[in-house]
């Protein structure tokens, strides 16, 4: 098969929009662990023996909870992911097993909530957190969270659940199984394929949103890291190597976490769209 | 499908309403229908109620009627920020509708070639941006676009351009076309993505049956392509409009709360902070900030329902 010339020119088009996407996280990455003077000098040179070092990525530790504010994401990302799959699966088996009055209705109901941002609630929900006296506390930002990921979870996950096959649950209900037993035994397993998409769409708006914790928990040492980068750049605005230290300390985890799932988050992705 | 089980062993008391609900369908119901109302609805709602009282400094509120969005509009102390906010989200949300959105339509023509090598590689490297905080973002492209570190203007020099570069991010004129094309740059991915799965969708047959009667690639994209993605592009556009008009972290990690130079990359999501939380002198106002994000929600909910029902309903929907 030989090579046409318009497929070269597509190739070097994508190539050199790759470049273009990832040039500037590189571009971060390579300088965190350069000296002051070799950021300046030679900013897209690679770190050498004369040039390394990770002063920057020591200054931020010592200066900042970098740990604790990681930890901080890390719960409520996750706990929020669990909560959102487990009432969001329970909402979506309701609704597209069982026929009832308010069946429709409750689906809308549910729905405005993927276009109505929850953010225009701001107001009313730092006023309801105060009197549930829960400002600065990571318990805020997960119950914000789960109501704001689980319209599109419920979606997504009751699509799913319409494609697997009704024998089973039938048997199950001709052996005298409860309906609890066949969502927690049957269902449930099923589902954890659509778990990769639900994870793009909810995990990662939560991981890295400033809105809410910059309202909700700006301080208290319960900050997550988006935050905390956003607070600890603010203060340290001159400090190159700690800026772009704590720059990559926040992309890394993002970036390994996508490097490995890749696949399944770009199925996912693409196979929600075409719905 | 009714089940026999549970409204067997439904006792009276469980039963209030007269149609006899089934128990465990409330039970799976509930979490997400009390969460999400208690934590989403109610707060909307809410904020909405909020945007007609007026508080004072014991903070007593009284109800002042559409009193909050007279002043919005009309009070020079006001009106002039809200439509400069508006107007610049306007601009914001038309340079992604045409940069980002383009690109990302390019970008999946590209990728929906046939037999093409390396795809996927493409996609999840080219993906990738989008999954950073728009904060991290915000702040890799000041340092890169910082005078100070010359980056941006070396480069630039390097391909003949050079005289071209300013501080754009600095500049009244240009910070907020620099801004958005930072947000189009990470972003690209999802317009990218649907319109790529919503190519592969469309059947070999269709295309070959163009190709047969003598259509060109130009035809084929024109007059088969695009009119079979129009459902995809309609939905790309409404989630660029909900996610614009919703927008604030990008400039708040730049530019700050003050989105300068002299407000010139405010938007509605940056007014709104500012309205809500008070900003050097002026002291911040729940009440006022109700009404802002009220006025935020009507301008969204105009976007939706245009979407409803003046794209969606038009177009139709193919399946095959």
């Amino acid at each position: 098969m030989t090579v046409r010339p318009g497929r070269i020119a597509v190739h070097i088009a994508l190539i050199l929009y790759t470049i273009l996407a990832l040039g500037p996280i590189l571009l971060i990455l390579i300088n965190a662990f350069k000296t002051r003077r070799a950021i300046f000098a030679d900013p897209l040179g690679l770190p050498n023996g004369q040039t390394f070092t990770t002063i920057g990525f020591d200054r931020v530790f010592a200066n900042s909870d970098f740990g604790l504010y990681f930890l901080n994401s890390l719960t409520v990302t996750v706990v929020s992911l669990v909560l959102i799959v487990l009432i969001g699966a329970m909402a979506a088996w309701a609704l597209t097993e069982y026929r009832f009055r308010g069946n429709t209705l409750i689906g809308l109901y549910l729905a405005v909530g993927i276009m109505v941002p929850i953010r225009l609630g701001s107001v009313s929900i730092l006023r309801m957190m105060v009197e549930l006296d829960l400002v600065n506390t990571l318990t805020a930002l997960i119950l914000v969270y789960v109501a704001q990921g689980l319209p599109l979870a419920i979606l997504i996950l009751g699509e799913f659940i319409q494609q697997i096959p009704k024998d089973l649950r039938d048997a199950a209900r001709c052996d005298g199984v409860s309906e609890y037993r066949i969502f927690g035994s049957i269902i449930l397993p099923l589902i954890s394929p659509a778990i990769a998409t639900v994870a793009v769409f909810t995990m990662v708006p939560v991981w890295n949103d400033l809105w809410f914790p910059l309202i909700l928990a700006p301080g208290d040492g319960k900050q997550t890291i988006t935050l905390g980068v956003q607070q600890f750049i603010g203060q340290y605005v001159t400090d190159w190597n700690a800026v772009l230290a704590s720059l990559t300390l926040a992309v890394a985890p993002v970036l390994v976490l996508y490097l490995l799932f890749s696949r399944y988050l770009v199925r996912g992705l693409t196979a929600g769209a075409v719905k | 499908m009714t089940d026999l089980t549970a409204s067997s062993v439904q006792s009276a008391d469980a039963a209030p309403t007269r149609s006899r609900f089934p128990v465990h369908i409330a039970v799976f119901l509930a979490p997400a229908l009390v969460i999400y109302s208690l934590f989403s609805i109610y707060p909307l709602f809410d904020t909405i109620r909020l945007s007609l009282y007026a508080g004072d400094e014991t903070g007593a509120r009284s109800f002042v009627g559409l009193q909050n969005f007279h002043t919005l509009l009309t009070d020079p102390n006001w009106s002039g920020q809200f439509w400069n906010a508006f107007q610049n989200n306007l601009i914001f949300f038309l340079i992604h509708m045409v940069v980002q959105n383009g690109i990302g339509l390019g970008l999946a023509m590209l990728l929906s070639l046939p037999r093409l090598t390396g795809g996927s590689v493409y996609r999840t490297l080219i993906f990738l941006p989008t999954m950073l905080s728009v904060v991290i973002i915000g702040f890799i492209w000041q340092l890169i676009l910082n005078p100070l570190w010359g980056i941006a203007p070396s480069l630039l020099k390097a391909v003949g351009l050079g005289s071209l570069f300013g501080p754009w991010l600095g500049q009244e004129s240009t910070a907020l076309l620099t801004v958005s094309l930072i947000s189009v740059w990470q972003f690209v991915g999802i317009p990218m993505m649907l319109i790529y799965a919503a190519l592969l969708n469309i059947p070999d047959d269709l295309i070959d049956a163009a190709t047969v009667d003598g259509a060109g690639p130009f035809s084929v994209f024109w007059f088969v392509r695009l009119p079979l993605i129009l459902p995809t592009l309609g939905v790309v556009s409404i989630l660029t409009f909900v996610a614009n008009f919703n927008a604030f972290d990008l400039i708040y990690a730049i530019k700050g709360a003050l989105a300068g130079p002299n407000f010139s990359t405010d938007i509605l999501g940056t007014f709104f902070y500012r309205t809500f939380f008070g900003f050097q002198l002026q002291v911040g106002s729940p009440t006022m900030g109700a009404a802002v994000a009220t006025a935020m929600l009507v301008i969204i909910l105009i976007g939706v329902l245009i979407y409803l029902f003046g794209v969606q309903r038009r177009l139709q929907r193919h399946s095959f």
